[in-house]
């Protein structure tokens, strides 16, 4: 029998990136469900990557916060709901009675839903009357939002996904599309099969996995974006590739950006580190298709130049006119999945609501009118970066922080974990128990995970999409609409008295269309068609694209109050700290394939861990030799404001003078690998987005005595360790370790780090004394419990093999018997490192099928197999190892 | 006339000697063996699985009479040498008969060590060494129900198991606090004890036998500390020592065995010796390997063609009792700057050792899987370098690399 599950499947959306695909979830009994891609969802057709796919695997309670928490003498302490709320909220009173509205602070995410978002927003600037709430988002994609903003009067991102099939020629600047956008990339990558002169220009620093499909990539020099952008307006303008009158009619600002745009191709060049026939290529081709989309993405919007660099791309469509055009435009890709849905509802320090602005009285009037609202915040609030600044020196003394985990994810994180320490108060809404954050607060409150809510999320397209509940809430946790609710209602403020969430979504529906008309206060961002849904009314919403039936621009009408676009002046600067010195190399930081954010969901998937299991620090072979750092080895990397420890890698996609390491390590992770910590916290004038991509650092040894790894099914203490990471295995914890200690005995060493105090235990040991060998198996009833492997060098074996002895409940005797060799010892291969995580196939079974039945395209690498056949994500990855394969059989056939 | 050969020794290192002798030079030698026993040549290793019950004396025969006469040698079983008369070339035996050599070779094997404490001279008092003795265990073994054995050694083990096969109750008596310590480590040697305690052997370490008791035969053992155990069958398996009487007396050079040069020759140009008898360097014999390698430089030199020379090297050792595996070989107890592999595997009975001397495999000690055995005794041989094969060393030979 096989009955479909269609029926009891839920359709929602992925919680991870901006792209936000459509996800069918089908409950499997409590609080896990299976997941696939929505087939009817306009974002992703079915499709979806390797995280999304893995969505499943990281439900379950294990780790959840469930219960309301109050710190008491450093101890956190069950509460109920009542006691917790109303000890906030004395001191919350209390607080602003005493120093101000301005005193206390809201610090939320792009992972609350907006009507989350809208709630947080309207108590905090309508009622609190601060206009202290920010957002991680500002760490994303303010810069975007600010030069939208000043180019077209109004956050708007004028192209759709539907143009990247329409496109001639793609631009990706700053984005790593393929690994954290991968849908879209596979958009792409569908298109240009179809249409193989589809141009694609990667411009990055590094060579990333997007470059796979680039037809040409300008490996850029770290900051320098505007130089290469002002010179392409230049260019444009040099050949005449301009549309007058497009630029006499609908815009202003055009000598002036050009003027300090002025730039040769030669001086680019130079500027940029590229050379310039390079850059003439991109040039030409950026003029001789019509249709061109440039996509960007962090590398672009997390630079003290942020704001700028996204107008100088803005001022090269401005001059052709090519803005609300099919298959063209400027394309601001979002990080998170609800990016989009925070600066609707204006969930950020420097904005109101709906597109209103803070710093006009009229939109403020007319906001607080709507809200009948005591009182409307009346100038910005604190940007992120400022806020923690504000709450270390004691301004801002009550912090409310919901759905995120700035203690690691902040520029200067040692400065934000400082602040935190010295806040009177530190309230935590958060679906997980431990982070580094929450060590820090005084009170911890359990909010709804992801197949628990319900709500909606815009995405990078402005498609609006509902996450919808497919799991019972579980222990005590609530919405966080309805905590910030209960909240306000405890404040005694009116206008929180929600019943259910459709009522938010109508009241935020309703004043997108207030006094949205071309004589009040016009603005594009209207849904008040949406208005007045009832309960099964947006309950069954589809997925839906504002402005609804427009095409942003296509008429040629900005939201400026003339109806015109604007060139913006873009004089290039550097990034604000520049390399030398003492810190010779500038750290790039970014995403993985297959991790998101902090790992608090993603780590819990053992596939997705088993990609890239411990942090890195990607760097040039040359810089290596020069710093004393070898690949494999841990490396300490420090700036001006703190340092980590990760293990030297070299990717091949660095340039020299550069360092990148991976966003997403953090105390619960690893014990010295939070990236934050190293950041620069200088940001953008404008934006107000730290400078994430560019920060002096410096490259050291990290001298440790031994390295080693233990694969435990229970979880270790590890205090005594110099250094090491956690990444969760499938029914085990993985642990690579390193210590600075010399160690005497050590099987009495590794049963004390194992705690396994029986003398009768099943343990399989293997000394080689004088070498610093050691290696020992536990095992109960015939099954593994726990393993450790130790050697003075990172020579270690393989985890994988060791790994899958976990999935089997008795070990047989050709296991056992290669159990401490960490291999297989006679038939039966290692699969080697994990590259497509979807079908767990390993690199070695890839390269063998490559090489024994000579496979030259990654579609013959999944026939034969199966890598690559579900998600995709690892197509790139693939396509390398056939090229580094048949270059070795080349060469050996030499 | 052809020169005549007189071998004297019809054991396994005297006839592999012949054996390798006839393959080089078949028709040189009118030869002619001499053997104690009233048999052909047998396998003498092979005794322990006959003790067992696993294999028959017919199993182990190597050379029957047939064979003897087919390679026209004169062979002469149960009547041994007495007498050798170097000035006249003649080697006199207990029958009288004489006969003269142009070369002469001595494989008179080794003796038993029979402890001489009071008693031991009782009936029920066997040694462990041939036919006879195996075929009065069998007749203890059918009669009486105790046994004890002297020495807990390569053979003592071996006897025992083969007694407890047989039915007895079996009790090993051994001087000092670990098994077969010529062989194993004490870890090697506890795990090896505790897998034949739990198949009812038992045992008495740091036992001094001082009298063996009885009065027509022999029913006990007293201990120096005074303790008494019951027995009905005592095997003495505490050691052998080489049997030289004959040629001491025939005035050839002997310390603890017959000296013999790099040619298997002894201080008589014209008379050789091979096997438990000799002694090479300092070394004495007692395993197999080495005295394989005997007879093939001795045969060498006798067939005329002489240019081998003996290089003693480490021969591994394996234990003959059904279902438990050791091997040894080596230097496997390692010195001053010697390291050590190490594994252990206590629930699977696994416990190997390597012991390293610089880049070079010294040693191995493997117990309960022995399977790689012949690859460290390779490699010790070899002399090889094993620093890049360090890390697998233990675990066996590295598969081709996928």
């Amino acid at each position: 029998m096989n009955l479909s599950q269609e029926h009891l499947s839920v359709r929602t959306t992925c919680p991870y990136c901006g792209v936000g695909c459509g996800v069918r979830a089908t409950p499997q009994g409590a609080q896990q469900a299976s997941v696939a891609g929505d087939t009817a969802h306009p974002s992703n057709f079915g499709r979806l990557c390797v995280k999304g796919s893995a969505l499943g695997e990281t439900l379950g309670l294990e780790g959840r916060l469930l219960h309301p928490h109050v710190r008491e003498d450093g101890v956190l302490r069950q509460v109920s709901w009542d006691a917790a709320l109303d000890k906030v909220a004395a001191q919350w009173r209390a607080i602003v009675a005493e120093h101000g509205p301005d005193a206390v602070a809201f610090y939320v995410s792009g992972q609350l839903l907006t009507e989350d978002y809208y709630i947080a927003n309207k108590l905090m600037k309508g009622y609190v009357g601060s206009a202290n709430i920010d957002t991680n988002s500002r760490l994303c994609m303010s810069s975007a939002v600010a030069g939208h903003k000043r180019a077209f009067g109004e956050d708007i991102v004028p192209v759709s996904y539907d143009d990247l099939e329409l496109a001639d020629m793609i631009v990706l600047v700053g984005s790593n599309l393929a690994w954290c956008h991968p849908i879209l990339f596979q958009r792409i990558a569908k298109a240009k099969e179809a249409r193989p002169d589809l141009k694609v220009v990667v411009i990055d620093p590094r060579r990333t996995a997007t470059c796979e499909l680039a037809d040409l990539h300008l490996s850029i020099k770290p900051g320098t974006d505007v130089w290469l952008f002002n010179g392409l307006l230049t260019y444009l303008h040099g050949i005449g590739a301009v549309d007058p009158a497009f630029i006499a009619a609908h815009t202003n600002g055009f000598d002036a950006a050009l003027a300090a745009a002025s730039i040769t191709p030669e001086e680019v060049a130079q500027a940029c580190r590229l050379k310039v026939e390079d850059v003439l290529a991109f040039y030409e081709a950026f003029a001789a298709n019509a249709k061109v989309i440039t996509g960007f993405s962090m590398g672009v919007n997390q630079s003290s130049a942020g704001t700028d660099k996204v107008n100088a791309i803005v001022n090269c469509y401005l001059v052709g006119g090519r803005i609300g055009k099919p298959g063209a435009g400027p394309f601001s890709i979002t990080g998170q999945p609800n990016a989009m849905g925070g600066r609707e509802v204006g969930g950020l320090a420097n904005m109101l609501a709906a597109h209103l602005d803070l710093d006009n009285a009229a939109h403020r009037a007319a906001v607080r009118e709507f809200w009948r609202s005591p009182t409307i915040a009346e100038k910005p609030g604190l940007k992120a970066v400022d806020l923690f600044q504000a709450i270390e020196a004691g301004t801002v003394k009550a912090v409310w922080i919901v759905a995120t985990n700035p203690a690691v994810s902040l520029p200067d994180a040692e400065q934000v974990r400082r602040a935190l320490a010295q806040c009177e108060l530190v309230v935590v809404s958060d679906v997980v128990r431990d982070t580094d954050t929450n060590a820090l607060a005084h009170v911890l409150l359990p909010a709804l995970a992801w197949g628990e809510k319900d709500g909606t999320v815009t995405n990078s397209e402005r498609r609006i999409s509902r996450q919808r509940a497919f799991l019972p809430a579980p222990g005590e946790a609530r919405a966080d609409w309805r905590i910030l609710a209960q909240f306000a209602q405890r404040l005694g403020y009116a206008g929180f008295d929600y019943a259910a969430v459709h009522e938010i979504f109508d009241e935020h529906a309703r004043l997108s269309a207030w006094r949205n008309t071309p004589e009040q206060l016009p603005r594009m961002f209207d849904i008040g068609t949406l208005a007045g849904l009832d309960r099964a009314a947006y309950d069954a919403l589809e997925p839906v694209r504002w402005p609804l039936g427009k095409t942003p621009f296509a008429d040629g009408r900005y939201s400026h109050p003339d109806g015109r676009a604007r060139f913006v002046a873009t004089p290039p600067r550097l990034p604000v700290n520049q390399a030398g010195g003492e810190f010779p190399l500038v750290l790039n930081t970014g995403r993985l394939r297959d991790q998101w954010h902090t790992m608090t969901r993603t780590g819990r998937a053992p596939k997705l861990a088993e990609h890239t299991p411990e942090p890195f620090v990607d760097l040039h072979p040359q810089d290596a030799l020069l710093c004393g750092v070898r690949e494999g080895e841990l490396a300490r990397i420090g700036s001006n404001w703190g340092s980590m420890v990760a293990r030297v890698r070299h990717g091949g996609g660095i340039a020299r003078g550069s360092v990148f390491i991976p966003i997403h390590w953090n105390g619960q992770t690893s014990s010295d690998a939070r990236v934050g910590a190293l950041v620069n916290p200088v940001v953008d004038p404008v934006s107000g987005e730290p400078e994430f991509k560019h920060t002096p650092v410096m490259v050291d040894r990290f001298p440790v005595q031994w390295h080693g790894f233990v694969l435990s099914r229970a979880a270790l203490g590890l205090e005594q360790v110099a250094y090491w990471t956690k990444a969760q295995g499938a029914g085990f914890s993985r642990y690579e370790l390193a210590g600075r200690n010399r160690i005497g005995d050590f099987g009495a060493w590794a049963r004390e780090l194992l705690e396994v105090t029986d003398d009768d235990a099943d343990w399989l040991e293997y000394s080689d004394r004088s070498a610093g060998v050691y290696r020992a198996v536990h095992l109960v009833d015939d099954r593994i419990v726990q393993c450790v492997f130790v050697s003075p060098r990172p020579d270690l074996p393989e985890r994988a093999w060791l790994a899958s002895l976990f999935a089997s409940e008795r070990l047989s005797d050709q296991e056992r018997a290669g159990v401490l060799a960490g291999r297989p010892l006679r038939q039966g291969a290692d699969a080697g490192p994990t590259v497509c995580s979807c079908f767990g196939v390993g690199r070695n079974t890839i390269c063998n099928a490559i090489r024994e039945n000579d496979l030259a395209t990654s579609a013959q690498v999944t026939a034969c197999v199966k890598a690559g056949g579900n998600c995709g994500s690892c197509v790139p990855e693939i396509r390398q190892l056939i090229a580094v394969v048949r270059a070795e059989a080349a060469e050996a056939a030499e | 006339m052809k020169p005549a050969l007189v071998v004297i020794g019809n054991g396994m290192a005297g006839m592999r000697t012949v054996e390798e002798l006839l393959a080089l030079a078949p028709d040189l030698y009118d030869i002619t063996v001499f053997g104690a026993e009233p048999h052909g040549n047998y396998n003498r290793i092979l005794l322990s699985p006959v003790l067992a019950g696993e294999k028959t004396v017919d199993d182990i025969m190597l050379n029957t009479r047939e064979w003897y006469a087919e390679h026209g040698i004169a062979l002469h079983a149960g009547d041994p040498v007495e007498h050798i008369d170097r000035q006249r070339r003649i080697v006199r035996a207990r029958s009288g008969l004489e006969v003269r050599y142009d070369r002469l070779l001595l494989a008179t094997g080794s003796k038993p060590f029979i402890i001489p404490v009071p008693g031991h001279q009782l009936p029920g008092v066997l040694a462990f060494r041939d036919i006879g003795d195996v075929e009065g265990m069998l007749a203890a073994a059918r009669d009486h129900r105790r046994a004890v054995v002297i020495g807990g050694g390569l053979l003592g083990l071996e006897a025992a198991n083969g007694l407890m096969r047989q039915g007895m109750e079996v009790t090993v008596v051994h001087v000092t606090d670990a098994l077969m310590n010529q062989q194993l480590d004490k870890p090697a040697a506890q795990l090896l004890q505790a897998a034949l305690e739990k198949r009812g052997m038992r045992f008495l370490l740091d036992a001094q036998t001082s009298e063996i008791v009885g009065t027509d035969r022999v029913t006990g053992i007293r201990f120096k500390d005074g303790s008494e155990i019951a027995a009905d069958l005592v095997v003495m398996t505490a050691g052998v020592r080489p049997n030289i009487a004959l040629a001491q007396a025939a005035g050839l050079h002997c310390e603890r065995a017959i000296v013999v040069d790099d040619t298997l020759q002894t201080y008589d140009p014209r008379v050789y010796a091979v096997g438990e008898c000799v002694q090479h360097r300092r070394a004495t014999f007692g395993l197999v390997a080495p005295i394989w390698e005997q007879a093939r430089v001795c045969a060498a030199h006798l067939a005329g063609t002489g240019h081998r020379r003996y290089v003693q090297q480490a021969s591994p050792t394996r234990l003959k009792v059904t279902g438990i595996d050791v091997y040894s070989v080596g230097d496997f107890i390692g010195g001053e700057g010697s390291e050590d592999l190490v594994l252990r595997d206590a629930r699977r009975g696994v416990y190997k050792r390597l012991v390293l001397d610089g880049p070079r495999l010294a040693g191995a000690v493997l117990y309960g899987d022995v399977q790689d055995g012949p690859w460290y005794f390779d490699l010790i041989q070899k002399g090889a370098d094993i620093t890049a094969l360090r890390h697998h060393l233990l675990f066996g030979p590295v598969p081709q690399a996928a």
